[in-house]
């Protein structure tokens, strides 16, 4: 947990006073609608197709109990008690009234929360592996560096007013869960053969509808220069990307259109002329961030205590604890993964009641922390494993310990046309209607890790490029139609999915999926073989034939 | 327009010259950026302040050349979300040590103004006779600044530093008691 100082809040405080001023502004008439859209949207306000929608950052995905309280509290009191949590470690709120948004942002101020910089045109949200600190493959906590990325751009003068929306991720494990290549700027922790660690530098990566895999351009950078170097690919960012066109203005086609090799020049030159400046990190300074980061002092355990043996032999338990709980770094602890993803629900929502009963858990069995992944999922990440069959029990009472996390309906999606105006089709009961499909667990097992994405529309929300199954409303003489690709990817080897064929009308789209599935499990070469290594040795056309052939 | 420079309104004394319109003397002017380029020469040899207008899609390494008996350059914001001179004026503040006066121009709103100073303007053609009123509110809304810019403001980092190692923090328990009681 990164624990706030009087700077952070202070500046927390002068953020909230500064918005309630633009609001009363924008109320008088003051300032237009087109001028305040802007300051609106760094300040996380979406006007959606019913309501103003409020977009709240979880910095690097970590959220404290009282932090997930503040978050019950605002959907209570603001809105229709529930949140969605994005895949950008954010949660949505979609029914607040714009006189009343700036007291929610003061009431989650006082729990350190903000909506700074989660829209428009500036650095949004750092994100990283939700498994930070705790993964037992990581090099390092990476939260670190994504808390001094985030002071160092939240409110940057030179880059509040960029061509476009920008994104960070970073991971610092081997198997990448932040999906870095597909972010603007995608940084990988290595330790280089001097034993020092830094970050390979990847850029030009995102989805939309313009979807490019980024590319690096440093493979090692020291840690003392990163601050300096992302300042450079900004100012480059900045002066160069496109202004003519929105659709253009991302800078994955700044990098497409000069080429990886051009830009990365660009940008060299331009950092080597402030590399030794102010920029330049001083341990000191690193130390006094990773000072504030508050670790759990864990018991000295054992792995596999009696309580969790003697708990395997409910068959139900075995499932969820196969399923839903990783290894810890720590002997006798346990990540445990909250599905937001229940059968024939909104994916990512939670409601007040459930958001407090977790803060409450947090409490009881992960000192006081909870996680948010991109995947949409919530996690506890330093549970005991003996507490493992209680907690257990507490989450599947709240309706969370669905045993499907990384299976077919563990589905990642938009909120579609249900809730924005940019949509064409609808996500939401798309994704229902597949999760009541594949409610049979042991088929849903049978299947294995399949990931699927729903985006409402091009701009690819719900991430459906990288989906192994995924899925992209569109529009087709005023009805709501969906494209399938499959063998896409987000990890450490990022690919875009391919097409399978024309799209479908709303009421066939799960039987397409229901036929993908069974066209895998005709196709795959033996049973642990996974859909996306079938599609990888396979190809695309023997799906396509199978799920066509019909159609 | 009214323009605001040391945190006063004041009379704008620069008259701007228009494309190839003679240049008065004896008089503060803003050229167009090519009649710069073409006329430096005997521009270089005027009695009074010569400035100008820099568009945002030119680099301003061009202007090295003629920044020390360059009065004043302005920078443009043709609209307020376009953010390309903020780049260009920290460059030529931090980069090009450029002392003169630096000018905001075209759409200049009172949200950005703390952002325009930070970047090293010290001019503003502000946009609305509001936003000119207000404008030391509109700078003077922030004290805390995480990231170092050429503007002398002391950033978190080094601000946390000069503290010293012994610095303290209330626990986030603590703060929301604290929060509560305010």
């Amino acid at each position: 947990m990164y624990i706030y100082d009087d700077f952070d809040r202070t500046l927390l405080d002068e953020r909230v006073r500064d918005f309630r001023d633009q609001v009363a502004r924008r109320l008088s008439g003051e300032l237009t609608e087109e001028e305040f859209k802007p300051l609106r949207l760094m300040n996380g306000v979406y006007l959606q197709l019913h309501a103003y929608m409020l977009r709240i950052a979880i910095p690097y995905g970590t959220l404290s109990s009282e932090q997930m309280r503040m978050l019950a509290h605002v959907a209570r009191r603001y809105d229709r008690g529930y949140g969605h949590f994005t895949t950008r470690q954010n949660i949505q709120f979609n029914w607040i009234k714009l006189e009343e948004l700036p007291d929610a942002m003061a009431d989650l101020a006082r729990a350190g929360l903000h909506g700074m910089q989660t829209s428009g045109n500036c650095v949004r949200n750092v994100t990283t592996d939700q498994w930070a600190g705790v993964a037992p493959d990581e090099i390092e906590d990476p939260r670190i560096w994504a808390e001094l990325l985030r002071q160092h751009l939240t409110l940057h003068p030179e880059f509040s007013f960029l061509p476009r929306k920008f994104k960070i991720a970073l991971t610092a494990s081997a198997h990448d869960r932040a999906a870095v290549k597909v972010h603007d700027i995608g940084l990988r922790m290595h330790c280089n053969g001097a034993g020092e660690t830094g970050f390979e530098i990847i850029v030009g990566g995102g989805l939309g509808r313009t979807p490019f895999i980024g590319k690096t351009i440093k493979p090692f950078l020291p840690k003392r220069d990163l601050l300096s170097y992302v300042e450079a690919i900004m100012r480059t960012y900045n002066q160069y990307g496109r202004r003519d066109n929105i659709y253009k203005a991302r800078m994955k086609i700044l990098v497409h259109d000069l080429g990886a090799e051009k830009f990365a020049h660009e940008v060299e030159e331009e950092w080597l002329s402030i590399k030794d400046g102010a920029l330049a990190l001083d341990p000191a300074v690193v130390a006094d961030i990773a000072a504030r980061f508050r670790y759990p002092e864990y018991e000295v355990l054992d792995d596999n205590p009696p309580e969790l043996a003697r708990a395997r032999e409910d068959e139900r338990f075995r499932g969820w604890l196969d399923n839903s709980v990783t290894n810890h770094k720590r002997a006798g602890y346990a990540i445990v993964t909250l599905s937001l993803k229940p059968e024939g629900g909104p994916p990512g929502d939670a409601t007040a009641a459930q958001m407090e009963a977790i803060a409450a858990l947090a409490n009881r069995y992960s000192y006081g922390e909870i996680r948010v992944g991109h995947e949409q999922n919530l996690a506890l990440p330093h549970v005991a494993q003996r507490d493992l069959p209680a907690l257990w029990r507490a989450l599947d009472d709240i309706g969370v310990a669905t045993p499907n996390v990384n299976l077919v309906s563990d589905i990642i999606a938009c909120p579609g046309l249900d809730y924005c105006s940019l949509a064409n089709a609808r996500s939401i009961p798309v994704a229902q209607e597949i999760t009541r499909r594949f409610r049979d667990l042991d088929l849903a097992r049978n299947l294995g890790r399949l990931h699927i994405n729903i985006s409402g529309c091009i701009n690819a929300c719900g991430h459906h490029h990288i989906g192994h199954i995924g899925i992209l409303g569109v529009e087709k003489n005023g009805e709501e139609y969906y494209q399938v690709t499959i063998g896409g990817r987000a990890d450490e080897n990022a690919e875009l999915g391919t097409i399978l064929g024309p799209a479908v009308p709303y009421g066939e789209i799960a039987d397409v999926v229901e036929d993908v599935a069974a066209a895998y499990l005709e196709l795959r070469a033996r049973p642990d073989e996974l859909f996306i290594d079938t599609v990888k040795r396979v190809g695309v056309e023997p799906f396509k034939e199978r799920v066509y052939a019909a159609r | 327009m009214p323009l605001v420079k040391e945190g006063h309104l004041v009379e704008d004394r620069f008259v701007r010259v228009l494309d190839d319109a003679p240049v008065p003397e004896g008089v503060s002017v803003i050229l167009p950026a090519a009649r710069l380029l073409a006329d430096a020469r005997e521009l270089v040899m005027r009695q009074a302040p010569t400035g100008v207008i820099w568009p945002n899609d030119r680099k301003v390494a061009e202007l090295v050349p003629y920044l020390d008996w360059l009065a004043l350059v302005a920078l443009v914001f043709p609209n307020f979300r376009d953010g390309r001179a903020y780049s260009q004026a920290r460059l030529l503040r931090e980069r090009y040590h450029f002392r003169g006066e630096l000018r905001a121009t075209g759409q200049v709103l009172r949200d950005q103004l703390l952002f325009l100073q930070r970047g090293g303007f010290d001019a503003f053609e502000v946009t609305k006779d509001a936003d000119a009123a207000a404008f030391a509110e509109a700078v003077g809304r922030y004290s805390v600044f995480y990231q170092p810019t050429g503007d002398g403001r002391a950033s978190t980092l080094t601000a946390r530093r000069a503290r010293g190692p012994s610095m303290t923090f209330k626990g986030r328990r603590e703060y929301l008691a604290d929060s509560r009681s305010r």
